[in-house]
């Protein structure tokens, strides 16, 4: 309880959804008490940061652009720093939290769910599987980072192989981020192609050719079958795959999606399918119950989680109005996405997947030897999405005001 | 000439650079960027730039 007896509203994680609305609450809300409890320590950094460190030459620390300490004292807000929620009873409006030794019983008067979500891992046999990392958090990149700089130099001078296993966004900006980082890469992907739930097929030939050039080695329509280590050989491990390909590798990383974290809520009761489920005002099941971020299935967006910074964005400025008292309901903009790939940048303007539609490359483009673009139309004849590509990317304003969200 | 971040994806605005694509001419000084000019990638406001040296 805070000092006038009312309780707060407590922030439950400290990733960008959580932080923004502790952050969009306070602008709209001088003295609404907040507390934020999270897991980790709670400093704030760009996780778009992680997939693009090796590159540019930073470590983990340097990707923490705001210490936690200084989020608090900035936001005037009550930090619980490694603390974990155990439990929510929503009918007490109380949620039972852990730090060290202790347990005890936290009141809220509005409970913000940000909790994330958990990387997928694909099953495979062997006995290195242990060693498989995947990086969805600041921590995660701690280790990977670790991990690679502490890989010897190779006697002959060739670089340390990095086995990729995903080619969607996260597994091609790592690709081409650890291959600019100075990384032999091998990916692997069960999908005929890169990128192939957001791009048209030649816009993904450009991003394969693209990455190529760099030495990134694709294994597409495969899956890893065994990883085991490789006791006295050159690499530290081996991985054979579906087609029976061995590739022997330093390190691996799985980037092949998230999960929504949905595990706190569903315990509490909350309806979840893929996410916790959230109407327009990003209100769960249970009032004065809202989720927003990675771990939502935003009602708003047609039942869709939507795992990027702006919808986050989007979400947080309208649940903090509502917080602040003006009910505001949630619509989604036209929401491009920066693919980050160096080597060929990318901005994806994603149609809803329900839509029915083609995509058609515009003809001013298809003689270019770098960069295209596309658009998606509907059965009526109206752009509902686009993808620009190398210095196509330059259109993005103007695209954007030309395709109906 | 300075470069700032976006707080919230670390996108870099340079100053040197400018934003040509976005009709923000190279040299163009941070305090002359339009208030309505967005991040590209998160698509924030300019008040959720920071400088930083990159």
């Amino acid at each position: 309880m805070s000092a006038n007896g009312v309780a707060p509203v407590v922030i439950v994680g400290a990733g960008l959804a959580a932080w923004t609305t502790a952050r969009e609450l306070r602008k709209l809300d001088p003295s609404v008490s907040i507390a934020l409890v999270t897991r980790d320590n709670g400093d704030f950094y760009a996780k778009p940061t992680l997939s693009n460190a090796f590159g540019q030459k930073r470590s983990p620390d340097q990707l923490v652009t705001t210490p936690a300490a200084a989020m608090a004292a900035n936001l005037h807000i009550t930090l619980h720093a490694h603390t974990t929620v155990q439990s929510i009873d929503t009918a007490s409006r109380t949620v039972r939290v852990h730090q060290g030794d202790s347990t005890r019983t936290m009141a809220y008067s509005r409970l913000v769910l940000a909790t994330g979500a958990n990387p997928i891992r694909v099953p495979m046999a062997g006995n290195a599987t242990h060693a498989v990392h995947t990086v969805n958090h600041l921590d995660d990149f701690r280790g990977l980072h670790a991990d690679l700089s502490a890989l010897p130099q190779r006697a002959d001078g060739s670089p340390a192989t990095v086995l990729l296993i995903g080619a969607g966004l996260i597994g091609c900006e790592f690709a081409n981020d650890l291959a600019q980082g100075g990384f032999a890469v091998q990916v692997v992907d069960p999908a005929a192609r890169p990128l192939p739930a957001l791009l048209p097929a030649a816009a993904s030939e450009q991003l394969r050719n693209a990455l190529q050039t760099l030495g990134v080695a694709w294994h597409l329509g495969c899956t890893v079958g065994t990883l085991d280590a490789s006791p006295g050989g050159a690499h530290r491990y081996a991985a054979t795959l579906s087609d029976a390909t061995v590739i022997a590798a330093d390190a691996v990383l799985s980037a092949v999606g998230l999960r929504a974290d949905t595990a706190l809520a569903a315990a509490a009761g909350l309806a979840c399918e893929r996410g916790v489920l959230v109407d327009a005002h990003l209100q769960t099941s249970v009032p004065d119950v809202y989720a927003l971020g990675d771990c939502a299935q935003y009602s708003a967006a047609g039942g869709r989680t939507l795992p990027y910074v702006m919808p986050i964005m989007n979400a947080a400025r309208a649940l903090a109005a509502t917080l602040a008292g003006t009910p505001t309901a949630l619509v989604f903009p036209l929401m491009p996405v920066a693919v980050k790939t160096p080597v060929l940048p990318i901005t994806v303007a994603a149609p809803d997947p329900a839509l029915q539609g083609q995509w058609t490359q515009d003809p001013a483009t298809i003689d270019l030897h770098e960069g295209g673009a596309w658009r998606f139309v509907d059965a009526a004849g109206v752009q509902r999405g686009f993808v620009l590509t190398g210095k196509q990317t330059a259109k993005r304003m103007e695209w954007s005001k030309a395709t109906l969200a | 000439m300075k470069t700032y971040m976006c707080i919230v994806c670390g996108f870099v605005y340079d100053e040197t650079l400018g934003r040509p694509e976005d009709g923000i001419a190279p040299g163009t000084l941070w305090t002359n960027v339009p208030d309505d000019w967005a991040c590209p990638d998160c698509g924030v406001a300019k008040a959720d730039f920071e400088a930083v040296q990159v």
